[in-house]
């Protein structure tokens, strides 16, 4: 097979991460684009284990650290989100803006409960 | 164009395709549903480049964990079940060339750079769970291990993160992480 094939499929896959983590503004759709681009790595990772008849199997192995950690991530990500949504009744990223930098047209948007403890509104902001 | 050629182009026009209609539906759920697709033509696409078990533990965790917990998500935040046209930012023509653009520069560079690259997939079994299970005890012992850590660590993290009353028990603000 030639190795055009994989290696293409990864970096139109790759790209339509980076178009899905740039234009979407629901932050779990942002999570489903940042899967899409680990899952381009991971082919080329296996593509060229085994174009390059790794005795090691490096790339492969490599492959099954990446769906660990991805799936890490996603856990990670998903509460992260949960805890947004928890406090500020929407996950729209675009919204968010509470770390931005202050500009004179563009007011922070305030948390939805007025209660809502602002520290730790930050603080999750400052993972994501 | 061998038949292994024919069968990993149709597996990755699906795959494309479908990753496509991810990050371009209206209806949050169907992007779940089309990243399914997605994963589970990458999987077969493994199979075709002779990586058994890396298909299998796609299928296992991909489309069996991950997607579910995106699911879970999604059922969670309560988004909007039918169609709905906030999901886009107002500058996604900006994303979309930045997107075309790298796109470009990868295809170009990986065409000019492996373009007549061939790789023999004949020899069956190099991808086998047996290959890759002593690869990973008797090479990479230690960053499985780590591995381990690492995802005890996220799971006790996502716990703290999302239970509330982990943060009630202790009064002050700074201290609840």
């Amino acid at each position: 097979m030639h190795l055009a094939y994989p290696t293409v499929v990864a970096a139109l896959l790759f790209s339509i991460g980076v178009y899905g983590v740039l234009a979407r503004r629901n932050a779990i759709l942002v999570l489903m684009s940042v899967e899409l681009m680990l899952n381009a790595v991971n082919l080329n990772l296996v593509t060229f284990d085994v174009w390059l008849r790794d005795r090691l199997h490096g790339g492969q192995v490599l492959t099954l650290f990446t769906i660990v950690i991805a799936a890490a991530e996603i856990g990670i990500g998903l509460a992260i989100v949960l805890l947004v949504y928890r406090n500020r009744r929407m996950i729209d990223v675009d919204r968010l803006r509470d770390l931005a930098e202050d500009r004179t047209d563009e007011r922070p948007v305030r948390p939805a409960r007025p209660d809502a403890e602002d520290g730790a509104v930050r603080d999750e902001e400052a993972a994501r | 164009m061998t038949g292994q050629e024919i069968a990993f182009a149709l597996l990755g026009a699906v795959a494309v395709g479908s990753a496509l209609l991810v990050v371009t539906t209206r209806r949050l759920v169907h992007a779940a549903l089309w990243l399914v697709v997605s994963f589970g033509a990458l999987a077969g696409g493994y199979l075709v480049l002779t990586a058994e078990f890396v298909a299998w533990v796609q299928v296992l965790i991909y489309v069996g964990a991950i997607v579910v917990l995106l699911l879970f998500g999604i059922m969670l935040t309560r988004a909007p079940i039918g169609a709905s046209a906030e999901l886009d930012s107002p500058n996604r023509w900006i994303a979309a060339a930045v997107a075309v653009a790298t796109a470009a520069v990868l295809v170009t560079v990986l065409v000019m750079g492996f373009g007549d690259e061939r790789m023999p997939l004949a020899d069956g079994g190099a991808g086998s769970a047996e290959e890759l299970g002593s690869a990973v005890f008797r090479t990479w012992v230690l960053p499985f291990e780590v591995l381990s850590v690492l995802l005890l660590a996220s799971l006790v993290g996502a716990i703290v993160l999302s239970r509330p009353d982990v943060r009630a028990k202790n009064g002050d603000r700074e201290g609840e992480r």
